[in-house]
């Protein structure tokens, strides 16, 4: 348990660093760019208005409000504080609503929608790697071409194509939203069954765009395995073919787990687009929101949330794997 | 090389994705030189007007010649098309009405239908149970289905501009036809219009064009970031390379898409010109470049004939230049086709999130894709505005992977069929 304990902590570590790293780069992209951002925000909600004195009022006050007539440094610690308060500011486009409150009711839809749909895409592309690299010949030909061509398609195509299927033609499934429009969300079997239909389409866009990009690494990694001596040497012994697929699976699923982790980033913000063209209330929608209403505190609160919960899924997905993987814990207690 | 090149040319999945994209690169090249209408013009007063080819109506009644065809099936065709779906069911329903058994009434059929009608028909006749305004309907209907089986034609009337009153100019009978090449106005739109009323295959052709050179431009500039640090790290090694592998693991976790967001957000819509994107994209995907340019570099660095080199006395950029990069020359430009094929995908990302380049100097793939999605041309069924678009975007990028996937066989033995 010894070595374990190193490469939790180091893991720990490097996730502090690359979490303060992400929290300065939220607060300093937005100041490093050219131009001063209050006054684009001030230009872009005094349009039309031509009342000079008005308008530098409004721009004092906003200047007020995020403390860009401060020094930096000054500028940071006012910002740290209120972020170890939860305070991300209000809302312009919603105001005076709170963001963290906003980001509170969007958050759990993202998580029910996001982790199962990845993990299931993950599985299945998977699976069926290995059997396109086990059985090579036609269903290789058939299945890595169109698995090609899925993961060209951007996240939200793959959306699209699914919503206008069975939401606009087959009229199987709504085409937005995550519960119908005329309930209020409570715990009846009706606005529970309404959930779950909403659901299916965004869950089954995410899985698939993650079955595409999974299914090509594993057959490549599969390939590699299946050359591997103790495959050979399985063979001669004569053990059935079910069996060795098992053990390859098991060996080239390692290299994807840490695949997984480093992929994670790119699947959350492709799923994050689903959530767009479902009009799904998390918070990939609750972004687009913010870009549509200018409403620059949203935005830097939702991208901070999405970055901590893909850095914090990334070090769960590394802890776990030094579990699985045992020359993790060799290498560590050499 | 040369070799090389026969060799990567044999492989066929290299090659049907280089013809798929030669193709694309062809046709943005070779349609403009046709066609030279803005592409962003407006033309169409409206929105989503489907595809076909459009032909004034004033042209053709005014045309100078008109044929006079005696086709059988024309009256039936004319009436065919102006019953729609509905019509036919609601007469189903009125000759049911009146006793007719449901399975001798077939909506599909229209000469049997109409027989049906105009024998049992009676505008005075009263069904039980019929509401007043659905009486009303099919007098309205009996009346559209005389016209349609009428027989002469249409007047064309000019108003005199000293009485008032109008007079005949022109009889256009049923059986006129016009020739298209001779009416002076046919305009064709293969793909409709769009939300704008924009002839939606120019700018789709402009739009692939623009969004290839912003995957070029992002493509090279990250394989150009990748290639220098993956080269300066897996050389050098020591501190260098712990710097490097520092901010390339960094950049890995940290999602590229919200460094985009937060930089696009910030450089505002005015100053955001498709250069500019591409510029953007290309300083936020170097990462996965300068991984595998290192890897493939820290392989080589102790092979025999660098160590040779390294004894020479050859120069850092000499031995990199003729030791190194010849080497991993096959994966630099592996690298760099994803690259591209990548940064397309990120720049309609960002347009769907309403962060792409400005919407009034060029279209893009995303930007097309982002008026569709606002004007939700999705749930109206409008595909012409967003399915050619999302099948160039496959496009491109299907051809891209294919071409990588047949130099990765080409490259690495052992992942051959």
């Amino acid at each position: 348990m010894k070595g374990y304990r190193k490469y939790f902590l180091n893991k720990l570590l490097w996730l502090l660093i690359t979490a303060v790293f992400a929290f300065l780069l939220n607060f300093m992209l937005p100041r490093l760019m050219p131009g001063d951002p209050v006054a684009a925000i001030t230009a872009r909600l005094a349009q039309g208005m031509s009342n000079s004195t008005g308008m530098k009022a409004v721009y004092e006050q906003y200047q007020e409000q995020f403390g860009t007539n401060k020094p930096i440094s000054e500028q940071l610690i006012l910002y740290l504080k209120n972020i170890s308060k939860g305070n991300f500011g209000r809302s312009f486009s919603q105001f005076p609503r709170p963001v963290a409150d906003i980001i509170k009711s969007a958050i759990l839809w993202t998580l029910a929608l996001q982790l199962p749909a990845i993990i299931v895409g993950w599985l299945i592309g998977n699976t069926l790697g290995v059997l396109a690299a086990y059985i090579r010949k036609g269903f290789d030909k058939f299945l890595m071409p169109a698995s090609l061509f899925i993961s060209s398609l951007p996240a939200f195509g793959m959306a699209v194509i699914l919503l206008v299927i069975f939401a606009v033609d087959l009229k199987w499934f709504p085409t937005s939203g995550g519960y119908g429009y005329d309930l209020i969300p409570n715990f009846s079997w009706k606005f529970i069954w309404s959930v779950i239909v909403h659901y299916q389409l965004p869950f089954w866009s995410i899985v698939m765009i993650a079955i595409g990009g999974q299914a090509i690494g594993m057959r490549s990694m599969s390939i590699y395995e299946l050359n591997v001596d103790y495959v050979k040497y399985a063979r001669f012994l004569g053990i059935k073919d079910r069996k060795i697929v098992g053990y390859v699976f098991r060996n080239a699923m390692l290299p994807q787990i840490t695949g997984l982790a480093l992929s994670l980033g790119t699947m959350v913000g492709g799923a994050l687009f689903v959530e767009i063209i479902f009009n799904y209330p998390g918070l990939g929608y609750t972004l687009l929101n913010g870009i549509m209403g200018q409403d620059y505190p949203l935005i830097s609160a939702v991208t901070m949330i999405i970055t901590a919960m893909v850095l914090f899924a990334t070090f769960a997905i590394e802890i776990l794997y030094g579990f699985i993987d045992p020359r993790i814990k060799a290498a560590q207690s050499d | 090389m040369k070799n090389t090149l026969r060799q990567v040319f044999h492989s066929g999945k290299f090659v049907v994705g280089f013809c798929i994209f030669m193709a694309m690169l062809l046709t943005v090249i070779i349609y403009p030189l046709f066609i030279k209408d803005a592409p962003l013009g407006i033309i169409a007063q409206g929105t989503f007007f489907p595809p076909g080819i459009y032909v004034s109506t004033y042209d053709s009644i005014n045309s100078n010649t008109t044929y006079t065809l005696m086709l059988n099936d024309a009256v039936a065709k004319r009436i065919a098309s102006k019953l729609n779906n509905d019509d036919r069911l609601a007469m189903k329903e009125w000759l049911v009405g009146v006793g007719i058994p449901a399975d001798q009434i077939n909506p599909e059929d229209t000469a049997a239908l109409l027989d049906q009608w105009e024998k049992n028909y009676d505008p005075a006749k009263k069904i039980p149970g019929m509401i007043f305004a659905k009486q009303r309907y099919y007098q309205r209907l009996n009346t559209s289905i005389s016209g349609l089986l009428a027989t002469e034609g249409e007047i064309l009337a000019q108003q005199n501009a000293e009485t008032g009153t109008l007079e005949q100019i022109g009889m256009v009978n049923q059986s006129d036809f016009v020739n298209i090449s001779q009416v002076a106005n046919v305009r064709i739109l293969p793909l409709g219009t769009d939300n704008f009323g924009r002839d939606v295959l120019t700018e789709l052709v402009k739009a692939i064009s623009v969004s290839l050179q912003i995957g070029f431009i992002a493509g090279i500039i990250a394989t150009l970031i990748g290639l220098v640090l993956g080269l300066l790290g897996g050389y050098l090694g020591g501190w260098v390379d712990d710097i490097v592998m520092f901010f390339t693991n960094l950049f890995t976790v940290i999602p590229s898409f919200v460094m985009l967001i937060l930089i696009s957000y910030s450089i505002g819509q005015d100053k955001r010109g498709a250069t500019t994107i591409a510029i953007v994209i290309g300083f936020t995907s170097w990462v996965w470049t300068t991984r595998a340019v290192r890897a493939q570099v820290i392989s080589l660095r102790n092979r025999d004939h660098v160590n040779l080199s390294k004894l020479s006395g050859h120069s850092i950029i000499h031995i990199i230049l003729t030791d190194i990069l010849p080497y991993i020359a096959s994966y630099v430009v592996m690298a760099l086709i994803l690259q591209i094929s990548s940064a397309i995908l990120v720049e309609a990302s960002l347009s769907i999130l309403g962060l792409g380049p400005k919407t009034s100097d060029v279209p893009t793939l995303g930007l097309m894709m982002n008026w569709a999605m606002i004007y939700q041309a999705q749930i109206l069924g409008k595909w012409w505005a967003y399915f050619p678009v999302l099948l160039a975007i496959a496009l491109i990028s299907f051809s891209m992977n294919l071409m990588n996937t047949g130099l990765d066989q080409v490259f690495n033995p052992a992942l051959r069929d």
